[in-house]
């Protein structure tokens, strides 16, 4: 996170280490490759097992046909597995200096020392550093990368692994399923409140490759967390895919909040499946940044399993010239006096589209439930695109539901006031597109907020590619 | 006394209509100067022509500013030679705070850093004079705010800024006594020897209120008559009727 306003550099984002690893796999996708991966890995049985199922699934099932048009991705161009020149540090000082210096640029190290409790930050296909406050320790909070988690708690993550995102949902969750490498696991136990945040930043450096980390979090009963999640790589000519899976299990009367801020080069496939189960009385709530990227699909998702729980969800997307960002909520009421709160908004410019595809379904079971969905998309110019395509399947009487969604350009009155005041034309449309985000940066905390107005900023810029 | 502002025959359309039909005005360092007309005469015309709003064209005349022709400038660069315009229907811009705008607009309009304890002192103080809720400061800019507490921030940002030449477009329009009593306190508080008041009204209240220099009659985009400040009163006991030509 890069705090300071005045500072913004585009190039923070884009600066690339020499594609240096210490083991990257063949291209392609074949049971050979996912058993080098596994071996590689060093994994029990019982993974690979799971990775070979999931490659018949991919084997199986179709590229989606209702969205963006995924032709381009070309498996056999993309290395599914690289390992970086570094093991797993619990130190910074120990992390590969290139490596190092690109958290650094990102002002990892930095936000970890003043406001967060814990950091995990993978460069990859693995997770370079991870640290926890040694306070969380002793109150049996866990969190560390996924493959210390296969390894040192194989029942837990037997038992949720793939298990709330089902690998045959859709063509892009089993092809993670099968590549999977890195991400976080977090257990929070009964009763435990972690007041500071919580952070996972994804870099992914490597050409032609794809990422597919997998984040497991587990918030037991009454206990409560905030996970931020950010990713961010440079700029190639040819194709990258990201197909990340993110599965959250809120137990009864617990809570979890879940931010990300994504801010993908533009040659990015992102194609990332996010998912809550909610236990009773519990709450989830989503607040998602979505930025760069070439395609990117995105539907977080809460299941509401449990009476009483509740889910909010706060969204923005940004699409500049050559991206089409189709991102959206899906939520499930599958219990009684449930609840849920979707706030969502876009902005296109220099011919980006930006399509907002959502359910809410409401079971025959779900009485007394409440649902209000309210989506916004600015246009800033004649060329762009912007969509909503809302799915709405009610299944009872006992229902209040509300949809309310509106599609502006930027306005031109607005502009002559600001420059009135003495503010250039360019800032003046930055000045609005923030305030017209602002709903969704204050839900952020503050570094991300600021983040979140920098990459606004540079997204305004003409010059940006 | 030297001249502010100057236009001469000015012509300008609203897309294809013709309203300013050779427009000439002239302001001196000093003044107050009062442009009233009947609805559709061109008054709030001639205010965003002055400052370029581009949903108008000039299609003949110039304006001057201390003698610069600013015709072709942009409103930005307008405002910053110090042209300043409080507005009718002031815009609600989310996202940023009542403090903050005015630092980022008076860091603008002067191209130098704010010197925020001061500047904050500054503007606590105006807020006062303006009877404005100190609370309004971390407010959202105009989000929410009732049209009597726009036209005072409108007012409060012109003396914040301090701009030469201030135009206050129906500021007082909308405003009950007591709101056009304050609003007429803060036009006295920035009025002096070194700046000029251009107000734009239809009502006369206000101008009770206020020292005016000159009173401009404006007609179907013309001015057709200049007095002192008693041609106002003759308008409120007579009307325009006189002056319309047919």
């Amino acid at each position: 996170m890069k705090t300071n306003l005045d500072e913004i550099n585009r190039n923070i984002y884009d600066i690339k280490n020499k594609d240096e690893y210490d083991f990257k796999i063949q291209k392609g996708l074949t049971k050979e490759i996912i058993e080098e991966i596994s071996k590689q890995k060093n994994e029990p049985d019982w993974m690979l097992e799971i990775r070979l199922k999931a490659l018949e699934t991919y084997n199986k099932l179709e590229l989606p046909t209702w969205g963006p048009d995924l032709s381009e991705l070309n498996m056999d161009e993309i290395a599914t597995y690289v390992r970086p020149k570094s093991k797993l540090n619990n130190n910074w000082e120990d992390v590969p200096e290139d490596i190092k210096n690109t958290f650094d640029r990102l002002g990892i190290p930095e936000a970890e020392k003043k406001s967060l409790a814990g950091v995990g930050a993978q460069y990859d296909s693995e997770v370079v550093y991870h640290s926890i406050k040694q306070e969380l320790v002793k109150q049996g909070v866990v969190y560390t990368d996924m493959e210390t988690a296969v390894r040192e708690y194989p029942e837990i993550v037997k038992e949720h692994f793939m298990k709330c995102v089902p690998m045959s949902d859709h063509k892009f969750v089993a092809l993670h399923a099968a590549v999977w490498s890195g991400g976080s696991f977090v257990y929070v136990p009964k009763g435990i409140k972690v007041d500071i945040p919580l952070q996972s930043y994804f870099r992914l450096n490597s050409p032609e490759s794809g990422q597919f980390e997998h984040t497991l979090i587990i918030v037991e009963e009454g206990a409560s967390l905030h996970f931020i999640e950010g990713c961010s790589a440079p700029k190639y000519n040819k194709v990258n895919l990201h197909a990340g899976c993110v599965e959250l299990y809120v137990k009864d009367n617990s809570y979890l909040r879940y931010s990300t801020i994504e801010n993908w080069s533009k040659n990015m496939l992102n194609l990332n499946t996010k998912r809550a189960i909610v236990g009773k009385n519990a709450q989830i709530d989503w607040v998602s940044g979505s930025f760069g990227s070439k395609i990117s699909m995105l539907y977080p998702m809460s299941i509401l399993n449990g009476e009483g729980s509740k889910t909010e969800y706060t969204g923005i997307s940004f699409a500049g010239r050559d991206q089409n960002l189709d991102t959206g909520f899906k939520v499930i009421h599958n219990a009684p006096n449930t609840s849920s709160v979707v706030n969502s908004k876009s902005i296109s410019k220099n011919g980006g589209v930006c399509t907002y595809r959502a359910l809410v379904r409401v079971n025959e079971n779900a009485k007394n439930s409440k649902c209000s969905v309210s989506c916004e998309s600015l246009m800033l110019d004649d060329i762009s695109r912007s969509d909503t395509i809302p799915v709405n399947d009610i299944r009872n009487d006992d229902v209040e539901f509300s949809h309310e969604a509106k599609i502006g350009k930027i306005s031109d009155k607005t502009i002559f006031y600001l420059m009135s005041r003495g503010i250039s034309e360019e800032d003046a449309k930055a000045m609005i597109v923030r305030g017209f985000a602002y709903p969704i940066s204050k839900e952020l905390p503050l570094e991300y907020a600021v983040e979140m107005n920098n990459l606004i900023n540079l997204e305004l810029e003409g010059a940006i590619g | 006394m030297s001249e502010l502002l100057k236009i001469t025959n000015l012509h300008a359309n609203a897309g294809e209509k013709e309203i300013l039909k050779g427009l000439n005005l002239s302001l001196n360092k000093g003044e107050t100067h009062v442009i009233m007309g009947p609805n559709g005469s061109g008054k709030s015309t001639t205010a965003n022509v002055i400052l370029n709003n581009p949903e108008y064209k000039i299609t003949e005349g110039e304006i001057y500013f201390e003698g610069e022709k600013i015709n072709d400038l942009k409103t930005d660069e307008i405002a910053r030679k110090g042209v300043f315009m409080s507005f009718q229907s002031p815009e609600e811009i989310p996202g940023i705070s009542v403090m903050n705008f005015l630092k980022y607009a008076k860091n603008k309009t002067t191209g130098e850093p704010v010197k925020i304890f001061q500047f904050k002192e500054e503007i606590e103080k105006n807020m006062q004079e303006l009877k404005m809720n100190s609370s309004y400061i971390n407010r959202n800019l105009n989000v929410g705010f009732s049209g009597g507490e726009k036209k005072k921030t409108e007012i409060l940002q012109m003396l914040t800024l301090q701009p030469k030449l201030a135009i206050l477009d129906e500021t007082d329009s909308g405003l009950d006594v007591d709101a056009i009593k304050i609003v007429s306190k803060g036009i006295k508080m920035f009025s002096n020897e070194n700046n000029a008041t251009l107000i734009i009204t239809h009502g006369t209240k206000i101008l009770k209120e206020l020292d005016v220099d000159y009173v401009h009659i404006l007609v179907n985009g013309q001015i057709v008559a200049t007095g002192s400040a008693e041609l106002a009163k003759e308008i409120e006991e007579n009307g325009y009727e006189r002056y319309m030509k047919g």
